[in-house]
Order: C-alpha cells, then sequence, then structure tokens
C-alpha cells in the first residue's frame, strides 16, 4: 500500500506528521503478530535510514563526477577517462577508496574531540535534513508539517561543524575559513529563508509533498513561479542565497583555496575531509530539491500529468515519472551551480557582506510584501 | 605596529578607517594583531615567498616580504663558469621568460666583444622574446585570475601558451628553458614554415585575446575585486623605482624598447607598429591592480603587433655573428637593460680579458617592484593582499636568483 496525503485530511493544528514512514505501514503488514510493539519501529527506521543514507551518497558521488566533468569540457579538457571504462564512470569511487586509505592526520595542537566531532556533525546535520525530503509522491520517510523549516533548520546545523572545524584545527587559516563561514551564513540565512517565503504564502503550507502538488494545475505547468508575478525574482534571490549557504564558488569565501590555503579544511585529511566534500555536494542537491518543488513544479510536469492519465494517481509508473522528474529539475540546479563556479571569480567578505545585507534582505522582503499583497487582491477579486 | 607613526595607515584608538573608506568604532574590546605567514608554501605567492603580514579581523596592518628560498647563487655561478656557459643559467631566473634572460645576457656579453649581429638574427631575437612576453603575461594575467577565483581562464590561457611553447620547441628543442638567443646571434635559423606559424598563431591569437578580456578582465567581480585596490600614485612608482607593467600601470609612460631601443625595437617604433599602453585609471584610480592588469593585457596585443612588423620586415640572411669557436672577451665592462616582461632586466658584466667574467651581476625586475608590497598592503582586507601579490607579477625565480 502506498501512503499518500489523500489519506485522511490533516487536522491544520496538529503538530505531528500524519502521513507517517512508509517501511512500518510495510512491516506491520508483514510481520508475525508475536514481534514486540518497538521492534518494527526500530527496523523502520534503520531502514529508512540506510536508504537516505545511501541514496545521498550515490548522488553526491554523481555529483562530484559530473562536477570534474562539466568543468573539464568547459575548461577545454576531458575530466576522468578512465576509471571504470566509460568516461571514467568509476572515478568518484577510486577517489573514496584513495581518501579512505589514506592517513587520518590529527594535528598536535588540535582539539582533538571537537575536530573529530566536526565532520561527523555536518555529515549527519546534511543527511538528517533528507529525512524530510520526499522520494515520489507516495514515497517518504516523514512527510512532516514543518518539511521545509525542518530541513532549513538542519541544513544550518551544518555551520556549526564548519565553525568547529575550523575552531578546532588550531589553525590561523582555519579560524579565517570559520569566521568567515558563520559571518557569511547568517547573513544569508535571513535572504534564504525570505526568499523562500514567497512560494510559501502562495502554497499555503509547509509540506513539500502538499506544496508540490499544489502545482499539478495546467496539465503539470502551474508552477507557483507562474502563479505570482514576485515568485521568478525570488527565485533569483534563491540561487545567491543557496549559493552562499552551500558556500560554492562564487561565495566560497570559508574556503577560498588562493586565500587562505583551504579554509575550513586546511588541517583535515582522508575520511574527515571526504565528509565536508559529501557535504558540499549533499547540500547543492538539497538545496536544489528545495528550490525545484517550491519555485519548479517539484514533482508535477507534463510527464507526471501523462502517467498519471494513464496510470492513476498512486500508481508506481506514475511515482517513478514525478520521482525523475524531481531529480532532473534538482540536476539542473546543480549544473546551474557547475557552471556559476567554473566561469565567475569570488568577490571579497566585505562585498559579500554588502550584497547580502544592503541588497539581497530588502529585496527579499519587497518580494514578500508584494507577493502578500498580490495574493490578497487576487483573493479579494476572485473570492 | 598598527600605532605606528610612521605608518602609511593611521589607526585612530577609537575607530580605524576600513579600506573602503567607511570608519568603525572600536568598542570596549580591542583584539590583538593576527600574525600569520603567508607562505612558503601558500597558493598566492606564486612560489616559495613567505610574506608576514600581520592582520585585525580581516584587515591587514603590516606586511613584510621574506626571500631567499629559492636562491640558486645564479651570480656567483657567472663569476665560475665560462661566457657560453652561464647562458643556460640564465635560463633559470625567470623560467616564464627565459628568452628575455638570454637576450638580456647575451646583449651584455656582445657589448663589451663590440660586435656586429646579423639582421635576421636580430629578427629573430625579436620574435621570440615577444612571443615568450606574451607566454609571460598570459601566465601572468591567468594565475592572477585563480587568485581572483576564476579557475576557466587559467586553462584557457595555458592553451596558447602551449601553442607558444610549440613554436619554440620547433625553433629550439627547448620548452621552458631555451638558451636559443646566444652571445652572437640565435642558435640556428628558424625551420621551414616557421615563420608562417607564427603569422597563423598571431591571427587566432587575436580573437582567443579578445575572449580573455571579456571573460575576465572586463568581468564585473574581477573589476570590483581589483579596481581602487592597491593603488601606487605616480610618486610612489617613482620613489620605489618600479619598473615594468607596475610602473606603466601608475600612469609613467616608459618603456626601455621605445625609450632606449635596442635591437630593432627604436625602428619598429618609428614605422609605428607599436604603443604602449599606460594606466589610466578606467575603472578606479590609476595605478590600482586593475591598472597593472590591463597593462599586461594590452601588452600582449603589442607584441602581437611587433611580431607581426618582423614578419613583414625578415629577410634572409646568416643568424649568427663572427665570435669564434673560442670566445676571447676583451677587458671591459658592460650595463645592458632590457624590457623583460616584468620589467628592466638588467645584466652588469666585467672582462678582465680571460674566459671567464669577473663581475656578472643581475637586476632582476620582480626583486626591485616586491619593495613596495610593505608600503601598499597595510589598510587593505586580506583578499586584497592576494590581489596585491598577483598583479605584482613575481616570479620567485628571478627575485632570489
Amino acid at each position: 500500500m502506498w501512503i499518500g496525503q489523500s489519506e485522511a485530511p490533516v487536522e491544520a493544528t496538529q503538530e505531528t506528521a500524519e502521513g507517517g514512514n512508509l517501511t512500518l505501514t510495510w512491516l506491520t503488514e508483514i510481520a508475525p503478530e508475536s514481534w514486540p510493539g518497538w521492534l518494527l519501529p526500530l527496523i523502520a527506521a534503520t531502514v529508512s535510514v540506510v536508504i537516505v543514507i545511501a541514496i545521498v551518497a550515490v548522488l553526491a558521488l554523481v555529483a562530484t563526477w559530473l562536477e570534474r566533468k562539466v568543468s573539464g569540457h568547459m575548461q577545454n579538457r576531458y575530466g576522468p577517462m578512465y576509471a571504470g571504462g566509460w568516461h571514467g564512470w568509476l572515478q568518484p569511487i577510486a577517489d573514496g577508496l584513495k581518501l579512505f586509505q589514506k592517513e587520518d592526520i590529527i594535528g598536535s595542537g588540535t582539539d582533538k574531540v571537537l575536530f573529530m566531532m566536526a565532520p561527523g556533525l555536518v555529515i549527519a546535520a546534511i543527511f538528517g535534513a533528507f529525512v524530510a525530503m520526499p522520494l515520489a509522491p507516495d514515497f517518504f520517510f516523514a512527510d512532516i508539517h514543518m518539511g521545509v523549516f525542518f530541513i532549513l533548520g538542519m541544513s544550518s546545523l551544518t555551520t556549526i561543524g564548519v565553525v568547529m572545524a575550523g575552531w578546532a584545527s588550531n589553525s590561523k587559516w582555519s579560524l579565517y575559513g570559520a569566521m568567515r563561514e558563520a559571518a557569511q551564513v547568517v547573513a544569508y540565512e535571513i535572504p534564504l529563508g525570505l526568499s523562500l517565503m514567497v512560494p510559501l504564502m502562495v502554497a499555503g503550507t509547509f509540506s513539500l509533498i502538499e506544496a508540490s502538488a499544489g502545482q499539478s494545475g495546467w496539465y503539470g505547468m502551474h508552477w507557483y513561479i507562474f502563479q505570482n508575478p514576485f515568485v521568478a525574482p525570488a527565485f533569483l534571490l534563491y540561487i545567491v542565497a543557496v549559493l552562499a549557504e552551500t558556500k560554492r564558488a562564487p561565495f566560497d569565501l570559508p574556503e577560498t583555496e588562493s586565500e587562505l590555503v583551504a579554509g575550513f579544511l586546511t588541517e583535515y585529511s582522508g575520511l574527515r575531509w571526504s565528509f565536508f566534500f559529501m557535504e558540499e555536494y549533499a547540500a547543492m542537491y538539497l538545496m536544489s530539491l528545495v528550490g525545484a518543488v517550491f519555485f519548479l513544479g517539484g514533482f508535477e510536469s507534463p510527464f507526471t500529468a501523462m502517467s498519471r492519465d494513464a496510470f492513476g494517481d498512486g500508481h508506481l509508473v506514475t511515482n517513478v515519472v514525478a520521482a525523475l522528474t524531481l531529480i532532473a529539475k534538482s540536476m539542473a540546479g546543480i549544473l546551474l551551480m557547475m557552471w556559476i563556479r567554473w566561469t565567475l571569480p569570488r568577490p571579497r567578505i566585505d562585498q559579500v557582506m554588502t550584497v547580502g545585507y544592503k541588497y539581497l534582505t530588502p529585496l527579499a522582503l519587497v518580494c514578500v510584501i508584494g507577493a502578500a499583497a498580490f495574493e490578497g487582491l487576487w483573493q479579494a477579486l476572485l473570492g | 605596529m598598527a600605532n605606528d607613526p610612521n605608518s602609511s595607515v593611521r589607526f585612530h584608538p577609537e575607530y580605524r578607517t576600513l579600506p573602503g573608506g567607511e570608519r568603525e568604532y572600536m568598542m570596549d574590546v580591542r583584539t590583538a594583531d593576527l600574525e600569520i605567514n603567508m607562505g612558503p608554501q601558500h597558493p598566492a605567492t606564486h612560489g616559495v615567498m613567505k610574506i608576514l603580514i600581520r592582520t585585525d579581523g580581516e584587515v591587514v596592518t603590516a606586511a613584510q616580504p621574506h626571500l631567499g628560498f629559492l636562491h640558486r647563487c645564479a651570480e656567483k655561478i657567472g663569476e665560475s663558469v665560462d661566457w657560453m656557459q652561464y647562458l643556460p643559467y640564465t635560463d633559470r631566473y625567470d623560467y616564464l621568460a627565459s628568452m628575455n634572460n638570454n637576450l638580456g645576457y647575451s646583449m651584455a656579453v656582445e657589448k663589451v666583444l663590440d660586435i656586429e649581429i646579423p639582421r635576421r638574427a636580430t629578427m629573430l631575437r625579436m620574435i621570440c622574446a615577444e612571443l615568450n612576453r606574451i607566454a609571460s603575461h598570459l601566465v601572468a594575467f591567468c594565475t592572477y585570475g585563480i587568485d581572483m577565483g576564476a579557475f576557466t581562464p587559467f586553462l584557457y590561457c595555458f592553451r596558447e601558451r602551449e601553442w607558444i611553447l610549440l613554436l619554440f620547441e620547433k625553433i629550439c628543442g627547448a620548452r621552458l628553458t631555451y638558451s636559443y638567443l646566444r652571445i652572437g646571434g640565435v642558435f640556428n635559423d628558424a625551420p621551414p614554415g616557421w615563420l608562417k606559424e607564427v603569422g597563423h598563431f598571431c591571427d587566432v591569437f587575436e580573437e582567443k585575446w579578445k575572449d580573455y578580456r571579456d571573460l575576465l578582465l572586463l568581468n564585473h567581480i574581477f573589476v570590483k575585486r581589483t579596481a581602487d585596490v592597491g593603488v601606487i600614485t605616480r610618486q610612489q612608482a617613482l620613489d620605489f623605482a618600479l619598473i615594468g607593467p607596475m610602473m606603466r600601470g601608475s600612469g609613467i609612460d616608459f618603456d626601455l624598447r621605445r625609450d632606449i631601443p635596442y635591437l630593432l625595437y627604436g625602428e619598429a617604433y618609428e614605422d609605428g607598429a607599436y604603443k604602449i599602453p599606460v594606466g589610466k585609471g578606467e575603472m578606479g584610480q590609476v595605478g590600482d591592480c586593475w591598472d597593472r592588469t590591463w597593462v599586461r593585457v594590452n601588452e600582449m596585443m603589442e607584441s602581437i603587433a611587433i611580431v607581426r612588423w618582423c614578419l613583414e620586415n625578415i629577410e634572409e640572411g646568416p643568424v649568427m655573428g663572427e665570435i669564434g669557436k673560442v670566445l676571447k672577451v676583451p677587458p671591459g665592462e658592460a650595463y645592458v637593460g632590457i624590457e623583460n616582461p616584468r620589467g628592466e632586466l638588467g645584466h652588469y658584466v666585467i672582462s678582465n680579458g680571460g674566459k671567464i667574467a669577473v663581475r656578472c651581476r643581475v637586476r632582476g625586475p620582480s626583486f626591485c617592484n616586491l619593495a613596495i608590497l610593505e608600503d601598499i598592503m597595510p589598510g587593505t582586507f586580506l583578499a586584497d593582499a592576494v590581489a596585491i601579490i598577483g598583479a605584482t607579477d613575481v616570479v620567485i625565480g628571478e627575485t632570489d636568483r
């Protein structure tokens, strides 16, 4: 049985999720009566976590390979070509194995506990954020009412890990990287949240599945970006804020390999370093997914609408098409980020702060007010 | 250091003036300055140079370059080996412009020898020196892009540099340390079709050059990062005896190729073959980092013009003067300064009539241009320090020799 929002309507005051966990429902159906009650949620949670980690890890690996290929082709070269035969598709695995074998260097002057904890915190936070992300309209692990709120909160937690890493490294370059990360994220959290407020107001929900379902009109093209004139500028602000939030060039100030050697990453090596690396790609993917859901139609596209007509809502094929639609949209977002990274120079830290505080935040506020006025006017006119 | 009355930056006890001109007021907490070693292994120093930087937050309050990590006693070697044997060592000081180094040393020795260089050899020298200047400026420009965080122009510029290196490989067999321009002329004549290929390179490079200019030099973020940063006034440039693009960026119209002409540069200038680009402060003030980069980028095009002039005027003939099998240099001394991509490269040699030089001294442009860092860096942001080092375009092999 597929679980979706088509089940019992949700009370507005209800705090916890209604939809529940697919694995748990499935387990409840097949498990013998003799199993104790606490065992099923435990197994369900473990299975879900393993699935999320596997999916995110694979996506991050694909993204690293893609980045190397995209940058290579932009720069008049091929990128990886040997590992695995076809265009070096096994290169990320080879990289991972190499990093796994490397010595785990922990400097003598470091704060060892924080130093070792930081990569774990970073990667746990980003994986945690993915839990609230639906994989298909009827396939999700936690349909949280405050889904997008949860995702933003969890992804902001990675900042703590980065600051921890920079402080614990006991290196001046790392400290600079950490301080820049803190300053930058504080400056860009506000425009990020405000620019997401615009489609949220149009959608009228924090739940990602409901938000996606709200764009199914016009044969799958009734995206929020077309529903309100203020969503499109908010989307541009969202892109800029996401670049800063995920530490992607041109806002990779915490890392700035030409100024700060490697910023907060300077003292890390091997697997711990690769955790930060994976977090960056996972965060890119997460933010692209959120952007796709709230601006670009989410699961909805003409293909989804077609398969829904042919197979019906909740059918397996419809779900697969919807999932592929979302993945395609987020991949477009990732490619855009890569394109920007390999094209633009990097602004200075004070310029980054100026853009964040002086331009993005007021513009985002204007978008929020404009979208609210437009929605109010629309409803007043059309009842 | 922060409150040093001699420092060019004034720190008021209650507020400090940020590089943008705003005032930042000090509250009850005054944090200590942080002392950082930028280098010897730092991506921004382009080699093994160390810059000791004092910072107050993101603001640099003092900076001091430390040299000598790449010292190889080049000048002493010049006094220990044969005249001709020293030539390969000159390749090694400014390894991005080896042709120009060869030229400087050869001309100094030729001045003591007082011999005539065949016209075709002079033309080939000019073509090689100018192509090498383009290659060197390409590296300077694209690594500056990396300093600013733009990685892609780096590989584009290296594609064209690769072509120049292939041309050099065809004419002398080496890609980096040529020893092609020798005392008396050049090692050998250009192979058949080489000059034609150089002409083809000039045509292609002209198109590519426009792309690089639009992609990086005129990029809005790049302009914001470099304009009004590290301003060297005209007076400062004179005081510190800056030379080359560093000086021309500050609005001083001086180029050894035109003002103290050597080879056939004077003739080429009279023919109107090339101009000397001088910084005008288009994007900010005269003498900022953007102006210096602008001068370098435009010099590439002027070099192309000089190469084209040479290709038009080159004629058949010998490529080596009469210097005999064993080089006998009469007693005497000579100083010759030539326009290296980084400025005036001077060689001073003294001969007592023997097989070995008595004195062999080098005036390296990177070394002379580096001194000003200490003066212009305080009061800028840490990221600007990187921009200033990049715009200085130092080659550590030459500062340390």
